[in-house]
């Protein structure tokens, strides 16, 4: 009862933030599905859409506007770091492409701050998403409870767009085997191009959601959420894309609720005082995945590691 | 005999070393060309290189009368060449029926793209009973068929096969044989490498004997067979 009353609000917010991770961690296991490339430069493209609202948004126009055109901009910059910085390495080792994609995280990075002056930036508030609303015992923005089922919602058309479509069969095919899906005559730069649009557009999705919850954007700003996608990513099989979005809200959940550990067992008569426990919940992550590594190397629904020759 | 294919002087080279020195051949429209020769003599690479798949240095290939040597993969595809490449390549996490619908990629004719399944379903009843399995979870002689439907799924002119009998059962190549003589039947060109050089040698119109990125010898398969440098070299001394 008590217990239950204090776990909730943590719990929703954990689901939260874990359906905002699955979003980006999607772009993540999507790229290294079909390029064997770990896209470093991710969690900034979902940065720089958090950005790219606050300058959009404070020019005025109607929210309506704002909200498609972010995303669209995220979009072509996901298209273009893929065309201009991986493309004309597609030949090269696999090392050379991660660290081109280490260049463009950077590069973004200092993009924004040459831009912002390196100033936080207020994220703008969109409305009815911020509205505040009591579910229970919690009090939060509409946003907590949109995002879970946004989210779900992208997923399914995301999981039926790759097996029911021609591109989605073209990516499942481009994936496993490049020199033969050529020969099937599927253009390989367009399925790939595909991939970093739909990628980079569930990354603008999540910033949206992401940012309403804090009040600004800085050049950094994707990194964290970045990394913690990625470990979303490994944790449920990279190259699965059900296995990002169950690890990203494992993730997102159990960081929350070590974020009020505290709280939680102070009510259920555990601890007689603050532990200050809040304080590992982002090592927390990175434990959890150390230890996937050490337990299941290939992730919850991670595939055996084949070498692409 | 008019030619569909015709390869002339074509050099290709990976790092340094030439793996094709300047060969030259003829395909016979409606005809069964076979390569033979030893392993790296240059057989997968000249099929590679005409599919687009591998840079060449130096020569020509004409197409239908049309220069495609500069052509890229999907372009030569578009045209009618198709390749069942070595090891047959079939796309494991998709099923047969995917792996079908994948070859009709470039086609926009939906209706012909069903019957040409059902054609397919038809050289190949085994298929037909595993459409909906993943192809990872066939045998290597399913594969193999799946990957000549397939080939045959773009509705090519020239289907290419490199080695489509390799490490399968004996009555499979008797089935994949038979299956190669029925497109010839329906007008496809066939231009066929194999290591089995006497059942390739029976099946052949006309063939090509490589050695080390060069054509040494040419001839009907009759001739090759009867001729006493290919019963040594590739059919075993005292001959079958």
């Amino acid at each position: 009862m008590n217990v239950w009353d204090t776990v909730f609000p943590y719990l929703l917010s954990g689901i939260s933030v874990g359906g905002q991770y699955a979003l980006i961690a999607i772009g993540y296991t999507m790229v290294y599905g079909i390029l064997r490339l770990i896209n470093f430069a991710h969690g900034d493209v979902f940065m720089v859409a958090g950005i790219v609202m606050v300058y959009i948004a404070s020019s005025g126009l109607p929210i309506w506007v704002c909200i498609p055109l972010v995303l669209l901009i995220t979009v072509f910059v996901g298209f273009l770091i893929e065309r201009v910085a991986y493309k004309p390495l597609r030949s090269a080792p696999r090392m050379s492409v991660m660290i081109s994609a280490i260049g463009v995280s950077y590069a973004l990075q200092n993009l924004v701050l040459y831009v912002t002056g390196g100033l936080n930036k207020q994220y703008p508030t969109i409305p009815w998403i911020s509205d505040t609303v009591v579910i229970g015992p919690a009090k939060t923005k509409l946003v907590t409870v949109i995002t879970p089922i946004l989210v779900i919602a992208l997923v399914v058309a995301l999981v039926l767009l790759i097996n029911k479509t021609k591109i989605g069969m073209a990516m499942r095919a481009v994936s496993k085997d490049f020199e033969t899906s050529q020969l099937m005559g599927i253009k390989i730069n367009n399925v790939i191009s595909a991939t970093f649009i739909i990628g980079s557009f569930l990354a603008g999705v999540g910033s949206i959601l992401y940012f309403t919850n804090y009040p600004t954007v800085i050049q950094t700003s994707g990194a964290m959420p970045g990394l913690k996608a990625f470990v979303a990513a490994v944790f449920g099989g990279i190259g699965s894309i059900p296995g990002a979005v169950i690890g990203a809200f494992i993730i997102g959940i159990m960081e929350n609720i070590i974020k009020g550990l505290d709280v939680i067992l102070f009510k259920a008569g555990i601890i007689s005082g603050p532990m200050g426990l809040a304080t590992f919940s982002d090592a927390f992550t990175f434990a959890l995945l150390i230890v996937i590594l050490i337990v299941k190397p290939t992730g919850l629904f991670g595939e055996k590691v084949t070498d692409k020759v | 005999m008019s030619s569909l294919l015709k390869v002339t002087d074509l050099v290709v080279s990976y790092g340094g070393i030439e793996a094709l020195k300047g060969i030259s051949f003829d395909v016979g429209q409606g005809q069964i060309v076979t390569l033979i020769g030893a392993n790296g003599a240059g057989k997968s690479t000249t099929l590679r290189t005409i599919a687009g798949l591998v840079p060449h240095k130096d020569g020509r290939i004409n197409y239908e009368g049309r220069d495609i040597t500069d052509l890229n993969t999907q372009k030569i595809v578009e045209n009618g060449i198709a390749l069942v490449p070595e090891g047959r390549r079939v796309f494991a996490n998709l099923t047969v029926l995917e792996n079908l619908r994948i070859g009709a990629y470039l086609r926009k004719d939906k209706d012909l793209i069903e019957e040409d399944i059902q054609y397919v379903y038809e050289l190949f009843p085994r298929l037909k009973e595993r459409s909906w399995q993943l192809a990872g979870t066939l045998s290597g002689g399913e594969q193999q068929m799946l990957a000549v439907g397939r080939a045959v799924m773009t509705r090519p002119k020239l289907i290419m096969m490199d080695e489509p009998s390799l490490g399968l059962a004996p009555l499979v190549v008797r089935d994949i044989f038979s299956i190669i003589r029925t497109l010839k039947g329906t007008g496809m060109t066939v231009l066929l490498i194999e290591q089995n050089a006497n059942a390739a040698l029976h099946a052949c119109d006309y063939a090509y004997v490589m050695e080390t990125g060069k054509i040494t010898l040419s001839g009907t398969g009759e001739e090759l067979l009867a001729s006493e440098a290919i019963q040594e070299a590739y059919l075993g001394k005292t001959g079958r």
